[in-house]
């Protein structure tokens, strides 16, 4: 189970992992649904640096995006999260485990 | 409001009927953490890096990569643990008593990155993690 939620959560991590990207997506979570016109008059980077950040996040199912006309808007997807609000949970239960294998093995050790 | 960083640590205590010297030995000799942890390179010297080894999944090469930031023989190990792109400390504390080891893991996560990458930054992961939380809570 842990490695599998490992899996899950590394997308999500990795598209986070930039502070740019960080910030699109909290601006998308906090005002609503925008575009990249919009996104790049506030990210401060050009607008295919943008669309690129933006793909990262899509990929990671942390937005998503909906046509209309020639613009694309872009919409926060804040249940993609849930892997990393899981942070303490998930890692509560691996060392929980391990520790019982670390008293597994202590009993088999030499004193 | 508290520290976002602070909040976010997991904690297991346990009382160990084994002298403090003998879980230090599991808990620094590779061969026998990778008994109970995971494969690794591990030294127990301060600034030494290494890695933990997990059996790699699609998504996911199973690397941990780590360094060793404090190392008290039989009271306190402490050691780094970065893992897709975060960095978090995992400390151990052993304290004896009269029928062995009360033994303490701490492991704390969402430190600042350390990477240079994001070296002034001033979108750090503590200030976008307690922005989070609002939005998190507000889905339910």
């Amino acid at each position: 189970m842990y490695l599998t939620m490992q899996a899950v959560a590394d997308h999500v991590f990795k598209a986070l992992a930039d502070p740019t990207r960080r910030a699109i997506f909290e601006h998308l979570a906090r005002d609503g649904e925008q575009t990249v016109h919009a996104l790049t008059g506030r990210a401060g980077v050009s607008q295919p640096a943008v669309s690129k950040h933006l793909g990262v996040l899509k990929h990671a199912r942390l937005v998503r995006c909906r046509r209309n006309g020639r613009e694309a808007h872009y919409n926060a997807q804040p249940q993609a999260l849930a892997p990393l609000v899981d942070w303490m949970t998930h890692y509560g239960a691996f060392w929980s485990d391990r520790f019982d294998q670390l008293e597994n093995l202590l009993k088999r050790m030499d004193p | 409001m508290t520290d976002p960083a602070a909040t976010r640590t997991v904690v297991i205590e346990r009382e160990m009927a084994h002298p403090p010297e003998k879980i230090w030995r599991a808990l620094t000799q590779s061969p026998l953490m990778e008994e109970w942890l995971m494969s690794n390179d591990f030294k127990p010297v301060e600034g030494h890096r290494f890695q933990f080894r997990a059996t790699p999944v699609p998504g996911w090469n199973g690397v941990i990569e780590c360094e060793v930031r404090a190392v008290e023989p039989h009271a306190r190990l402490s050691y780094s643990w970065g893992s897709m792109g975060m960095e978090s400390l995992v400390t151990f504390t052993l304290t004896p008593t009269e029928s062995g080891t009360h033994l303490r893991m701490e492991h704390s996560g969402f430190q600042q990155d350390q990477d240079a990458n994001y070296k002034g930054a001033t979108y750090g992961w503590n200030k976008f993690i307690g922005n989070l939380e609002r939005v998190v809570r507000g889905l339910d």
